[in-house]
């Protein structure tokens, strides 16, 4: 027998760190993994379970791998507004938004979240953003060579990040931190619990309500124990993180989105304000603007699967004898009962409820583009 | 009835000249929840190594391989509605398929229980 792990490939070659939850990851009988350079937890009691877990109480992730970093200085707004096609200037303190880093060509070499700090957090710094894990040295390289002397970015690599997801998120995060009843999806805010810092956006990466909570690596252990001791909360690994967020229909990166592709045609076309479309000025404006007229060439689009075989990343789309596209990632989606993907599909191909087939070990298996997401998003937005 | 055991983590327990094959429990831990079971066609021959089944995961497919040469007699049915009882009773009830025997010499060299719980506690 002989497996092949889809995410073993980001393994990288450098001997792999730890994170300041190894030990705990461990203590709780996690299989640990390579990804993104560290040890991580790919799964406790079975990826299955973790996932239905999530969708119907609060599973808390280790997502400490990621890039955390800090903006401050004069001219903060202008400076990122040449990296990110979105709206700095605009955003409020305590807010938060969805962006990427886009190259020359307009191709994505990352999505991130960018938050507007307020309340002193971070020593008064001006802006937060998260980063993926296997992406944050290279963005970190991308900015400084692209930022102005004035500016200076830190990356916080003495902060870990956990992120707390599922419909109990909520009621079990308020039990340890009263005041974060009150924020709304895509909103943050400064919090102390036991005289700790807690930089809490209400935001996640599932489809679930839930938060990403950031707290320094010294004091998260005794973090991660508060909340695992409530009765809505346990640990959850990478394996059902990735099946949670193919069933959302959000792209991984790496997998669904890749610096070959657009932000158009990837349907992220909302983390682009009409301002910064119609004004321009930032990287890789002149794609952005050619595929809003033109359309792009093909699109990522959601597949469902008849039968049983899931269709894994790499396979081929066909439309009759013609290739039309690529998955680009796909497995079984626990909360669905069924296979399901995303890939890329050329634009005559990617209406919705269009017949494509796919190949799977030489063998044809039909598929329908889908709507996505798969399971409905259940974030916590004004009534 | 013996039982031997591959460093594929297979199982092959042998009645006359019949095999009957499937993956150890330590494989199915080690794969997690098993979605799908593709089984070899029935009549299909196989020489020792070949591909011979895939069992998917939720997260990856792995190939399971032919451990000793032979003809498919029979396979087992039920994954087709349940593969997850290979998580349940990998060593029993989780059988994938049954060969008719080709080269019975094939077998010698093969694990027996201790030892391939002395392979697997080294891994």
């Amino acid at each position: 027998m002989s497996g092949n792990d889809d995410i073993s490939h980001l393994e990288e070659e450098l001997p792999l760190q730890e994170l300041p939850l190894d030990a705990w990851h461990r203590a709780k009988g996690a299989r640990m993994v390579g990804f993104a350079g560290y040890h991580m937890p790919i799964q406790y009691e079975g990826i299955m379970a973790e996932h239905s877990w999530t969708r119907e109480h609060a599973g808390l992730f280790d997502v400490s791998h990621m890039g955390q970093l800090l903006f401050s200085g004069d001219g903060v707004d202008e400076a990122l507004e040449h990296l990110l096609p979105s709206d700095i200037k605009g955003l409020q303190p305590f807010r938060q938004r969805y962006s990427m880093l886009l190259d020359e060509e307009g191709g994505v070499l990352d999505d991130l979240m960018v938050s507007r700090l307020g309340g002193g957090a971070f020593d008064g710094a001006n802006i937060y953003m998260v980063v993926n894990g296997a992406t944050k040295y290279d963005d970190m390289g991308w900015m400084i060579e692209h930022l102005p002397d004035e500016v200076v970015m830190n990356h916080m690599d003495e902060q870990a990040l956990l992120a707390l997801q599922g419909p109990e998120a909520g009621e079990a995060l308020a039990s340890l931190v009263p005041e974060t009843a009150d924020l709304l999806f895509m909103q943050s805010g400064l919090f102390t619990w036991r005289g700790i810092d807690l930089w809490i956006s209400r935001s996640g990466y599932t489809g679930e309500d839930g938060f990403e909570i950031s707290v320094p690596a010294d004091d998260v252990t005794l973090l991660a124990d508060a909340l695992c001791e409530l009765p809505q909360v346990k640990p959850i690994g990478l394996g059902a993180r990735d099946s949670l967020r193919l069933e959302a229909g959000l792209p991984l990166y790496g997998h669904d989105l890749t610096p070959s592709v657009s932000t158009i045609g990837a349907d992220l076309g909302f983390a682009i304000q009409k301002r910064r479309r119609e004004e321009g000025g930032f990287i890789g404006h002149a794609r952005v603007m050619k595929e809003l007229a033109d359309g792009p060439g093909s699109k990522r689009v959601g597949l469902k699967i008849e039968g049983r075989l899931p269709a894994r990343e790499g396979a081929p789309i066909y439309a009759g004898s013609a290739q039309v596209g690529e998955v680009t990632s796909g497995g079984f989606a626990p909360t669905v009962g069924a296979p399901i993907a995303m890939g890329w599909v050329s634009l005559p191909h990617s209406a919705l409820d269009t017949a494509l087939e796919i190949e799977v070990r030489g063998k044809r298996i039909a598929a329908t583009v889908a709507p996505m997401p798969f399971v409905p998003h259940r974030y916590r937005r004004k009534a | 009835m013996s039982r031997y055991f591959t460093d594929e983590h297979e199982w092959i327990d042998v009645e006359g000249e019949i095999a009957t094959v499937g993956i150890t429990d330590y494989a199915q831990e080690q794969l997690g929840d098993i979605v799908f079971v593709e089984l070899p066609a029935e009549g299909a021959t196989f020489d020792r190594g070949d591909d011979a089944a895939v069992v998917e995961s939720v997260k990856a497919a792995s190939d399971v391989y032919a451990p000793i040469s032979g003809e498919v007699v029979e396979t087992n049915s039920a994954l087709e509605d349940e593969p997850a009882l290979v998580n349940s009773d990998a060593e029993e009830d989780g059988w994938f398929f049954k060969l008719r025997v080709t080269d019975a010499s094939e077998l010698e060299g093969l694990m027996n229980e201790a030892a391939y719980k002395k392979f697997v506690a080294s891994l």
